[in-house]
């Protein structure tokens, strides 16, 4: 068996609704809202990064998992926010949990899914025996140009999952994945830019939706299944409506896309926001449930994973936070703090 | 001042996950790391131990003008953490306000960011703490 033998996520104290950056810009706060599904956003602490955040993530899911941190054997960080242009994020993190020196690690960069790829390299290397353990994170705190429309969604938060091989470890068992990729300019940052470049409603119909549908079909396919045969599913979720309508646009019921939305309360978590959302599935799936996550990255690609859950949950539940945890303790900053957080003038 | 490469590098582990001492003679533990025990001296012997990272606020305090590579953080906590392993530290309060704190409120170790040396240098990472709720 291939599974997940623990998971952890990391979202920050603070928050901003749309109505707030809406008034800084003169645009409409409520029709922003209703348009993008976004009730508030989650913004990072002075303090904190890419790096801290999948530090706390995978501290979380070290608890859950109950292993010794040298047992692990690999450690991938996804994130388009990586505190370095040049020197990993990933040896920060094995150094914080304890993990290492005999270790194999990067750092992964695809847009938003880089925390998936993760899991699919630490799959490979587990099931080839050549690891006993894999840690993928996927973390980030991407901005927005004051201003763009991507300023609305782009949260912060981080999902760590360690990735073993051994039956009675596993809280749920990968059942398949796949991938499909083009390379689709919808998205993107140069190397020394500060804020990202997009190609506005291009990066719906021939990005998100193309990449998302055509890699769960080919999931379906793969597996011989069909929606029906999921209890619950992941969508990537760059806003609170792309998600419900790839769902549509396939026949899905969007009541099974509920559990795992949660962009509208966090924002778009870029390389976390699928598996926060798978997170947030499994801190109250009960064994024998399905679920299907598919990831998507600009750039662009996806990938599906059919999951099952095992009753190995239930006794591991509770040693590490919940999503829902995070969402209790907030603090709404207005844009001037936000602007000051997210160190967004030049003087700063 | 920028700190040496060399110190920055070898206090990692401590900074990152509070990696203390223990002397195995006396049973007592140490933060920061010592090389010797001062209590036992020579019969003293010297292992890593790890640190939980749990432990309650000792005494605090409200910096309102903080040393330079601060200021966007001001006005924040700072306390005397005492830990489970019966060790006192020194850091920030993060997530907080002072009329959140008590003595002796529960608190854990958290990771954050500490410094940046300038625009193209090293950042450096260590343990802050925030409160249990
Ligand atoms: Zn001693």
């Amino acid at each position: 068996m291939i599974g997940i033998v623990g998971y952890g996520v990391y979202v920050p104290k603070y928050r901003i609704k749309p109505e707030e950056i809406a008034r800084v810009w003169g645009e409409e706060g409520e029709r922003i809202r209703k348009g993008l599904g976004i009730e508030e956003k989650s913004v990072p602490g002075i303090d904190e990064d890419a790096a801290t955040l999948a530090v706390e993530a995978a501290r979380n899911s070290m608890a859950m998992a109950g292993i010794l941190p040298e047992k692990i054997g690999a450690l991938l960080v996804g994130s388009e926010s990586h505190p370095y242009a040049v020197k990993p994020t990933a040896t920060i993190v094995a150094e914080a949990v304890g993990a290492g020196p005999n270790i194999m690690s990067a750092d992964l960069e695809f847009a938003c899914k880089a925390g998936t790829s993760g899991m699919q390299y630490c799959m490979g290397l587990v099931g080839a025996g050549m690891i006993s353990y894999g840690m993928a994170i996927g973390t980030d705190t991407s901005q927005g140009r004051p201003g763009d429309a991507l300023e609305y969604t782009a949260g912060a938060g981080a999902a760590a999952y360690i990735i073993g091989r051994e039956k009675t470890e596993c809280i749920a068992e990968i059942l398949a994945t796949c991938s499909y990729a083009t390379d689709t300019p919808d998205f993107w940052r140069r190397q020394h830019a500060e804020f990202p470049s997009h190609g506005g409603r291009f990066t719906g119909i021939p990005a998100y939706f193309k990449h998302v549908i055509a890699s769960t079909q080919l999931l379906f396919e793969k597996t011989n299944t069909t929606a029906k045969d999921y209890d619950y599913i992941v969508f990537h979720q760059p806003n609170g409506k792309f998600p419900l309508e790839a769902a549509k646009k396939m026949g899905i019921d969007e009541g099974k896309l509920k559990l795992g939305l949660v962009t509208p309360v966090i924002g778009n978590t870029y390389s976390g926001a699928s598996i926060i959302g798978l997170a947030n599935v499994l801190d109250s799936a009960k064994a024998g449930e399905k679920i299907l996550v598919t990831s998507f990255g600009s750039g662009a690609g996806s990938d599906s994973f059919a999951i099952e859950v095992t009753d190995v949950i239930e006794s591991k539940r509770g040693k590490s936070p919940k999503l829902a945890d995070y969402l209790v303790h907030k603090e709404y900053l207005d844009y001037g703090l936000y602007v000051k957080h997210r160190k967004k003038l030049k003087s700063l | 001042m920028e700190e040496s490469l060399a110190i920055t590098w070898r206090r990692i582990p401590e900074r990152y996950r509070l990696l203390g001492t223990r002397c195995i003679t006396c049973n007592g533990n140490y933060f920061p790391p010592r090389k010797i025990c001062p209590k036992c001296r020579r019969k003293g012997k010297i292992e890593n131990v790890q640190f939980t990272g749990k432990g309650k606020i000792y005494s605090f305090t409200t910096i309102f003008a903080p040393p330079s590579g601060f200021e966007l953080e001001a006005p924040y906590v700072f306390a005397i953490v005492e830990l489970d392993e019966g060790v006192r530290v020194t850091a920030q309060l993060v997530d907080c306000r002072e009329e959140d704190v008590k003595i002796g409120s529960i608190v854990r170790m958290v990771f954050r960011r500490i410094a940046e040396d300038s625009d193209e240098g090293l950042l450096h990472y260590g343990f802050k703490f925030a409160l249990v709720r």
